[in-house]
């Protein structure tokens, strides 16, 4: 008897207790996606992935007992419009963390504010400026340009092709893109015959490839996201191009085979795992996490995620685990993400340092050619 | 040999991006003719019929012709709201009260289009194939015909629609003059009916046939809107033949300017050679001078 | 912007600032901006109200030449563009003192502009809309281009903030008084010029240039001359936007901000001072109130032009009082 009602008081208190926990206030964090305008490419399944997790999460029993709340602004990929938002989620909403924006420029502009406001700001955009060098309250998660560079060179140096042609959109992520390709380069022999770019919105690269067909190019690397580099491909099938041609991470999903048709046949680019997770052997750390990742994203959109979505899984659940560890105040998120090692999520085994908020190496990229509709990966 | 065939290839590139814009063009001058607007919406008539056309294709599966009429006849159906509940409501309208409420127009149906459909780029497959045609050492793709071919019938059509009917004779007669037009019973409010229509219609065509190349998505009217407007522009603003060889020369402008002085500055270049016309030419490069009555 | 389908603005809202009355006007509109910030405490409105004043500044600018002047600019991004690449430009990479480089970004500015204006404003209507327009989207390229300048696409930053001596403007109120300082002062000078000979003159190009010229106006001169006076208040926005933002990048500069000007212009009122300020009040906080509806918000967004210019042809700042006068309560709630 007695020990039925210890038994029941205890329940109780637990029950009494947890209740307590759950009915506190959620612990809110910030997101900001460029859900429209140029880069809604990003940041729809960006903004889509980082509710995703919270829900799961917070199905799950949330973070210690305690609910996330995220709260999300659209910044259109206009950075007087990020850092309106940036304001309002550290002086109004008063977040613990926020996570995006999705593009470089919106991050450069709104990273002053979370410096100043002593918030974490875990970026998915790629720009190498974001975190070199290092900022105190800034983190990202997207692999930088550098790597997806690497990637392409060292098979280049393979095959012994030593002079290529860069097709480059005029935007920022293709700027960025040709920085490295630039500057890096020499470091592999490589040497750039011709240097072509092309406007966002344009619609013909005709001229641009013929010029690169009467060049000494052995490779064409093309750096944009879609639709660019689509038409591009198509181009170069109408031009009876036949030199490989290399893209960029910026159209490693489904999307870009659709959007080329045939034309995609061929084509090599460097990706996050995401695309190829089933291909990845089983003792690859990240595959439980990719795997995971893609079914949840299908059940909840009915789409297939993508490697950009995965910057903002990785952004949130990066922060979930370091409120697990540090608590939940600005501060102890920071220095909890600052020493966050080995965490295998979608964009790489993510392993930060106080000299090191990227935290990724070029493991982070395999190199996937389209064959049959289909990714496969270049050995 | 092999730089004179780059030149044939960036010329008849050029002329064949240069048929969409002198497409696009013409819509933009039908609309300025019987009424004086300039109407920043025309883009997005573009838009709306290949996005119409696509979405026939993908979620109606209907075949190519079926989709091609649905399209045509959806974004006519658009323009004639817009005229209706947007154009026609304004009283006393100034040039810039149109432009303002086209803008807003051009706003409205972006977003509709993008929570209607999404924000994805969507592809049309072509309507012949994609075997590539040799042409004087250059390639062109068999939908490159197609623009050509609707490009000149369009042409043909119109001068016979404006030159020799009624309803053509009688809205050239709304833009030279829209009192005396009304004075002499015509129906000027219809005319301005009917060149929406005709515009919506056209603008629409132009992105049903674009469409397997250039692919689209809601966002792409603007830039393609703001090329024919310059089209129109070099051309004089005229409905005819001026406006097709004015977005045929910004077409090889852009595309020369590419290949052989710098792919990065091409629009650049374009738009100021397109300034020094303006300053050569003020009224346009194929149009004779007006004097302004006072 | 053709003779016969002329707006006239001036003999419904004549800013004026000699008559006592405007004085008052100016007076309690002054107040209003000093004080705007107190009831915000702190919050991130006061960071909006920063831009409503950067776009005040350019709204301003542009009412100067469409609606005094009548010519139309749809590349007024160009200047603003120029202005902050100017100034971002020339103290980071030539760490030029900030103030020195405002002046010189500014005085550069007005007389490309002055240069440009000559062959430019020779174009009537469409014509000028379209040559303005290629202005700016020439301006947009080079921005994107000129890597080694201006950092291309990706942006530049570490722009410093504004200081003076060891009192650095590096809050949202601090940055508040500093734009709202230079908007006022615009403000004053702009009723001012409207009131002057000159403003008279323009009014009579705007009228009919040809009967302002028989009446002995150089309606040429005067025309390039507020048009560089336009690029010269836009210029001086720039260099503001630049310090308050310390990154900018093209995407600020393009196409859709030289329209998004002339919406606010249009939507505050042709012609009047006021009228921009409350043109760029509304479309600035437009975004901020629309967030309710989420995704939906560019739907409202185009739905709210047009039905402002159907039913609000002056303009907001001759619309608002006339509802009001007329009792039309019902009409209102549709604009």
């Amino acid at each position: 008897m007695n020990k039925l009602l210890t038994t029941t008081v205890v329940s109780f208190a637990l029950t009494c207790l947890s209740t307590v926990a759950l009915a506190a206030a959620p612990i809110k964090i910030g997101g900001l996606f460029a859900v429209t305008g140029p880069a809604s490419f990003l940041g729809e399944p960006e903004r889509n992935s980082a509710q995703m997790v919270v829900d799961e999460i917070n199905k799950a029993g949330g973070v210690k007992g305690r609910l996330l709340e995220l709260i999300s602004y659209d910044t259109g990929g206009d950075a007087s419009k990020a850092v309106q938002l940036a304001n309002k989620l550290t002086k109004n909403d008063h977040v613990v963390a926020v996570v995006g924006p999705s593009t470089t420029g919106d991050a450069m502009a709104v990273i002053p504010i979370f410096e100043k406001a002593g918030v974490p700001l875990v970026s998915c955009a790629a720009g190498i400026k974001i975190t070199d060098p290092v900022k105190k309250w800034v983190f990202k998660t997207a692999q930088n340009d550098s790597l997806a560079v690497a990637r392409i060179y060292e098979q280049l140096k393979k095959e012994k092709k030593n002079k290529i042609a860069l097709l480059t959109v005029s935007d920022a992520f293709g700027s960025s893109g040709r920085e490295q390709l630039k500057g890096q380069a020499s470091h592999y022999g490589i040497e750039i015959v011709t240097d072509e770019t092309y406007a966002p919105k344009d619609t013909d690269m005709t001229a641009q490839l013929t010029k690169i067909r009467g060049s000494q190019a052995q490779a064409v690397i093309c750096w944009g996201t879609n639709p660019g580099p689509a038409v591009v491909a198509r181009n170069a099938k109408q031009l009876g191009l036949t030199l490989p041609l290399y893209m960029s991470h910026g159209v490693s999903s489904k999307k870009f085979i659709e959007l080329a048709g045939d034309a995609a046949e061929g084509v090599r680019l460097p990706s996050g795992k995401v695309l190829v997770a089933e291909l990845l052997p089983k003792s690859d750390r990240q595959k439980a996490a990719l795997l995971a990742y893609i079914r949840d994203y299908k059940n909840h959109f009915k789409a297939e995620g993508d490697h950009f979505g995965g910057h903002a899984w990785d952004a949130v659940m990066l922060v979930k685990n370091a409120i697990e560890k540090g608590g939940d105040t600005p501060a102890g998120i920071r220095s909890q993400l600052e020493a966050t090692r080995g965490f295998a999520g979608i964009g790489g085994v993510f392993n930060f340092s106080a000299i090191d908020h990227a935290g990724l190496t070029k493991d982070a990229f395999v190199l996937v050619e389209v064959k049959n509709k289909n990714w496969t990966l270049v050995k | 040999m092999e730089f004179f065939n780059q030149i044939t290839q960036y010329a008849i590139s050029g002329l064949s991006t240069g048929a969409i814009y002198a497409l696009i063009g013409l819509s933009f001058a039908i609309i300025f003719n019987s009424t004086g607007i300039i109407n920043f919406a025309q883009g997005e008539f573009v838009m709306l019929g290949g996005v119409l056309a696509i979405v026939s294709i993908t979620a109606l599966h209907l075949p190519m012709p079926a989709a091609v009429a649905v399209a045509v006849v959806g974004t006519t159906a658009v323009g004639l709201a817009f005229e209706r509940l947007a154009i026609r409501p304004l009283k006393n309208a100034t040039p810039l009260s149109l432009i303002i409420v086209t803008i807003g127009a051009s706003i409205l149906i972006r977003g509709l289009v993008m929570l209607i459909w999404g924000k994805d780029t969507k592809a049309l497959p072509p309507f012949s194939g994609d075997t590539p045609i040799e042409v004087a050492g250059a390639t062109i793709l068999p939908q490159h015909l197609w623009i050509f071919a609707v490009t000149l019938l369009v042409i043909v059509a119109s001068r016979l629609f404006f030159h020799h009917t009624i309803t053509g004779k009688a809205m050239r007669a709304c833009s030279f003059n829209r009192r005396a037009a009304s004075l002499v019973g015509i129906g000027v409010g219809r005319m301005v009916l009917l060149s929406f229509l005709i515009s919506s219609a056209l603008g629409a065509l132009a992105g049903v046939i674009i469409a397997p190349l250039t692919m689209t998505a809601y966002d792409v009217g603007v830039m393609l809107g703001l090329k024919g407007f310059c089209a129109a522009i070099m051309g004089g603003m005229g409905s005819g033949f001026g406006t097709v060889l004015g977005g045929l020369i910004l077409g090889v402008l852009e595309s020369l300017g590419a290949g052989l002085i710098s792919s990065g500055y091409k629009d650049a270049i374009a738009f100021f050679i397109l300034l020094l016309i303006l300053f050569v030419r003020p009224q346009g490069l194929f149009k004779k001078g007006e004097t302004d009555r006072v | 912007m053709s003779p016969h389908r002329k707006l006239k603005p001036d003999s419904l809202n004549p800013d004026t600032p000699s008559s006592p009355q405007e004085k008052l006007k100016f007076l309690v509109f002054s107040l209003a901006v000093l004080a705007a910030p107190w009831p915000l405490a702190g919050g991130y409105l006061t960071n909006v109200l920063i831009f409503v004043g950067i776009n005040s500044m350019l709204a301003l600018g542009l009412n100067l030449l469409l609606g005094y002047a009548g010519q139309i600019s749809l590349g007024q991004a160009a200047f603003f563009g120029l202005g902050a690449y100017g100034s971002g430009v020339l103290t980071t990479r030539f760490a030029m003192n900030p103030w020195l480089a405002m002046a010189v970004v500014a005085v550069s500015v007005a007389a490309f502009a002055f240069a440009v204006g000559f062959p430019v404003l020779r174009l009537k209507g469409h014509y000028l809309a379209m040559a303005t327009l290629g202005v700016g989207v020439i301006a947009h390229i080079a921005f994107n281009e000129t890597v080694d300048l201006t950092g291309g696409p990706s942006g530049l930053s570490g722009i410093p903030n504004l200081a003076v001596g060891s009192f650095q403007f590096d809050s949202d109120l601090k940055n508040y008084y500093l734009v709202w300082g230079f908007a006022l002062v615009a403000v004053l000078l702009s009723l001012n010029l409207v009131d002057s000979r000159v403003g008279r003159a323009l009014r009579a190009i705007h009228d009919s240039e040809v009967a302002a010229r028989v009446m002995g106006v150089n309606a040429r001169l005067l025309k390039v001359q507020v048009f560089a006076l336009s690029a010269l208040l836009s210029a001086l926005a720039g260099s503001l936007y630049c310090h308050v933002m310390t990154f900018i990048s093209p995407t600020s500069f393009s196409f859709h901000v030289s329209i998004e000007l002339l919406t606010m212009v249009v939507i505050g009122g042709l012609g009047s001072v006021y009228g921009s300020i409350l043109g760029a009040l509304l479309l600035t906080l437009l975004p901020e109130m629309l967030r309710a509806f989420q995704d939906f918000d560019i739907v409202f967004y185009g739905l709210l032009l047009i039905s402002m210019t159907i039913y609000l042809p002056g303009g907001l700042v001759r619309g608002i009082p006339a509802l009001f006068r007329r009792l039309w309560p019902v009409r209102r709630s549709h604009a």
